[in-house]
């Protein structure tokens, strides 16, 4: 058995040295034990200083990127990591190509290793915190972390580059870095009571923090993710994560609520600027044969909301929804049923007109599940403006686009239907199906059914009043 | 009104900036403060967050506004004139000041300054530009400054801004010209546009100078960037991800930024007050990916997306394009060339190069790449490995895949 020594956990020269001269002297992987020197004082004084002289040990070369990997991966705190680097060196030696191979186990986990340490020291740059101490001409900055890793050594470049005009200290359990302004003094670890533990700025951070954040997109998860627990204790803003948390919910809720109280009387303007918006709709392709988009139509205060299908024929070319045959049936009904359109909001599920030319005349066609989808955003935008107290869709295709799924006219007829924004609605048949009938009898009687459906209506409209 | 303190200041300035996505500290030129004298150093690479909030978002800069007063009603906007929102304002010494110390104590790259409008656009920018001058002239500062740009402000105050800062940016606000129209009556695409335009000369002029005279200052050396909210007006993700496209090549833009419409207090009633839908976001980042680094264009990334327009939002846009264009695959692990690679869902730019690398040496198995990748059972129904070719298989995982997808409705539920 051969005992390698290096001076420190990082000592990557040190390793380098002993694997050469080991892998000169052909010594497989598995009979070197390797030991770190494991105090600071006079093993820190020689490392980095002038390289043992080995006789008799001929250079030779590995490739580049293994270099780089292996300094990195040297800092991992995997005890095994000099082994490990010891026996991809040696085959590496016999098979440079072998850098090449990522499947390669052994590499893998080297890489992983490396990858590691550069996320450690990553975080080190990210989370670790300075604490102001003393005033004047004793200014200086203090912090306390616990990398993962070894790598505080690694990182004083970067600290200096940043903060080279403040004196601060970087206390860690293994190592701690001082630096005055000019030079960058090393000492042994220390210990978190060796750290001040707070700072009035930290405070003013926390509001920070807090008010940043919003409460209407909690992702806890990717939060987490990016910001591991075990870096919490020493980031004093991670003190406020739950109870931001908490209160979300209900600060959400506080922001919606206030701005459906602060309406601020703009809802005409707010309606004609949907409604200028639809007319360059290109959401779906419908809008490409048709003449124009057919917008709801009423008033915005109305309790009411009538939701056909889509625009026909007629509608398509007047801009207006409801005046064709199906409306004028539709109409009829209302007086029957003692309901006034002039106080009604009436709108279309689908806003543009869906046709198959045939010959001279366009024939209506049903608009597909991704046109409803499309169109649905319109629907949205209306509801919110109008804000009935009941809505009545008309035809299978209104009943979908009003309860966000598909459902038949017979199973979803006769019973109240509660809306998504807490509102009821109600389905029935599309006046045009009463146009299809050519039985006289049945279609006064599926006319009168319609009728009472409305008659319905109206009477929850007066029981929600 | 009593007088504010800072603290109170920050809280409703920082609170008021929360809406804005962009947050980036990357991509700038490479400075340090080795000389002693001043604070701060930019690796040149990605940044560094300092800290995530709740939200998921980093916190990589001081993001606030110089004050939340505006002169416009944007509806879109809780800074509106019409807003009820608490008001305030911050001096430029207490945001120089307020910088300094934070970035001291490294909780942050650098600085973030938007503002609302007051007084005029060139007074607005004139204070915004100050800021940028103190700390850049009077404390040397190096970190990391990024600065919001008013589109009407005098080219030359911009020009200034783009002296002092690593990053500018304006606004496009809204994927739609209606929408913008409608939700921000004041603001003109045009002149937002031209102004992204003028931008775009003045980096550009900046790098030329750099190439014949090396000691030319850098103008905004980490480029511009813009925002656009998603979800307020009726642009359907094949349209923003057509807009964005669209400013990425006109302006040269570094990022486009996506910010799923927020419930605001106070909001105006042409607003819906839904929930954000982050997911849509975050499909919208993925889609942006998608063009970025795995080199699809962007009518491919829009062929992913339904009849409605709009991507799906229970699985990945890469994924989604594969089952639309599942005639490409399967692609061989150790023919392919690289592009193709790029198109494998669940292949990442790494694990591609990673395979790359490795086929050199011998033919990939399956097992080779599980190592290789995060996720097999994503990958394996569009590969072909030395031991492994997906032929039946392909045809029972994507029905399944497909079926999940009519979810999408009930995620936009209130
Ligand atoms: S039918 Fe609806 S979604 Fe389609 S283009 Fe017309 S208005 Fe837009």
């Amino acid at each position: 058995m051969r005992v390698a020594t290096i001076a420190t956990q990082d000592d990557f020269d040190g390793w380098r040295l002993e694997a050469r001269e080991l892998a000169c002297a052909g010594v497989p992987a598995g009979e070197v034990t390797w030991r770190v020197g494991d105090e600071f004082g006079d093993l820190l004084a020689s490392a980095g200083g002038a390289a043992p002289a080995v006789a008799g040990v001929m250079p030779f070369s590995v490739p580049r990127p293994f270099l780089d990997l292996a300094r990195a991966a040297i800092r991992h705190s995997d005890p095994e990591r000099f082994g490990l680097l010891y026996s991809m060196l040696l085959r590496l030696r016999a098979m440079p190509l072998l850098i090449q191979d990522q499947t390669d186990p052994l590499l893998r986990r080297i890489e992983a290793m490396a990858k590691e340490v550069r996320r450690d020291i990553h975080k080190m740059r990210a989370f670790l915190r300075f604490r102001e101490v003393g005033e004047g001409e004793q200014r200086g900055f203090v912090a306390w972390f616990e990398p993962t890793h070894h790598i505080v050594r690694a990182n004083a470049a970067f600290f200096i580059d940043r903060f080279a005009s403040m004196r601060w200290s970087i206390l860690t359990p293994e190592l701690s870095l001082h630096w005055d302004g000019e030079t960058l003094r090393e000492a042994p670890g220390a210990q978190r009571a060796d750290a001040p533990d707070g700072d009035p700025l930290e405070e003013t951070w926390k509001t920070y923090y807090a008010s940043i954040f919003n409460p209407a997109r909690v992702k806890i998860g990717a939060m987490l993710k990016e910001m591991p627990r075990k870096y919490w204790k020493n980031m004093p803003e991670t003190a406020l994560v739950s109870s931001l948390i908490a209160g979300a919910q209900a600060r959400e809720s506080a922001m919606v609520a206030t701005s459906r109280e602060n309406l601020g009387g703009n809802v005409a303007g707010s309606w004609e600027a949907l409604r200028e918006e639809a007319m360059g709709c290109t959401r779906c392709p419908l809008y490409k044969d048709a003449t124009q988009t057919v917008f709801g139509e009423g008033p915005l205060d109305a309790r009411l909301m009538f939701v056909g299908e889509q625009p026909g024929d007629q509608e398509d070319i007047a801009g207006k929804p409801f005046i064709g045959p199906a409306g004028q049936m539709f109409d009829r009904a209302l007086a029957q049923a003692g309901l006034d359109r002039a106080r009604s909001y009436v709108t279309n599920a689908v806003k543009h007109f869906k046709y198959e030319q045939r010959g001279k005349r366009r024939i209506h066609s049903k608009p597909n599940a991704g046109e409803i989808q499309a169109c649905r955003w319109w629907y949205g935008q209306e509801r919110e403006l109008i804000r009935p107290a009941v809505t009545v869709a008309l035809g299978a295709t209104a009943a979908r686009q009003m309860l966000g799924k598909a459902v038949t006219i017979s199973g979803a007829r006769g019973i109240a239907h509660r809306l998504e924004d807490g509102s009821e609605g109600w389905a029935t048949i599309h006046p045009s199906f009463l146009l299809r009938i050519h039985e006289r009898d049945e279609a006064d009687a599926e006319f009168g059914r319609f009728v009472e459906d409305l008659k319905r209506v109206k009477d929850r409209l007066t029981a929600l009043a | 009104m009593a007088q504010l303190d800072t603290r109170e200041k920050l809280a409703i300035l920082a609170d008021a900036a929360k809406y804005d996505a962009s947050c980036a500290s990357s991509g700038t030129a490479k400075r340090s403060s080795r000389d002693g004298k001043g604070l701060g150093s930019t690796d040149g690479g990605m940044g560094i967050c300092h800290a995530y909030a709740p939200d998921g978002r980093c916190i990589s800069l001081l993001k606030i506004l110089l004050t939340n007063s505006c002169i416009f009603d944007c509806h879109y906007c809780i800074n509106r004139k019409s807003s009820n929102v608490r008001r305030a304002r911050f001096t430029v010494d207490e945001v120089v000041q307020l910088t300094l110390a934070f970035y001291r104590r490294n909780y942050i790259e650098g600085l973030f300054l938007s503002s609302g409008i007051i007084r005029s656009s060139d007074y607005t920018m004139e204070q915004i530009v100050e800021v940028a001058r103190r700390l850049r002239e009077d404390h040397q500062f190096r970190g990391y400054i990024h600065l919001k740009t008013i589109p009407d402000a005098d080219p030359e105050l911009v020009h200034q801004a783009g002296l002092y800062a690593d990053r500018l940016s304006i606004n496009v606000e809204l994927p739609t010209a209606s929408g913008l129209k409608r939700l921000a009556p004041e603001k003109s695409g045009v002149r937002i546009e031209g102004a992204m335009g003028d931008l775009k000369g003045a980096i550009e002029d900046g790098q030329d100078a750099r190439k014949h005279y090396r000691s030319a200052p850098k103008f905004a050396p980490a480029g511009q960037s813009t925002q656009m909210i998603v979800g307020a007006d009726s642009a359907n993700d094949a349209e923003i991800i057509g807009s964005a496209s669209r400013l990425y090549d006109q302006f040269r833009l570094r990022r486009v930024y996506y910010s799923a419409f927020s419930p605001i207090p106070d909001a105006s009633t042409i607003l819906p007050l839904k929930r954000p839908p982050l997911i849509r976001e975050h499909r919208l980042y993925q889609s942006d990916w998608m063009m970025r680094f795995y080199g699809f264009a962007a009518h491919e990334v829009t062929a992913a997306a339904g009849d409605d327009g709009m991507l799906p939002l229970d699985m990945d846009p890469k994924l989604a394009w594969a089952l639309k264009f599942r005639g490409v695959f399967p692609v061989d692990i150790n023919r392919a060339p690289k592009e193709m690679l790029l198109r494998v869902p669940g292949l990442g730019t790494k694990a591609v190069a990673a395979i790359l690398s490795s086929r050199r040496t011998h033919a990939l198995r399956l097992g080779d790449v599980a190592r290789l990748a995060v996720s097999l059972k994503k990958i394996r129904p569009f590969i072909v490995a030395a031991d492994w070719r997906p032929v039946a298989l392909a045809d029972c995982v994507f029905p399944l895949l497909e079926a999940k997808s009519t979810a999408q409705l009930e995620l936009f539920a209130a």
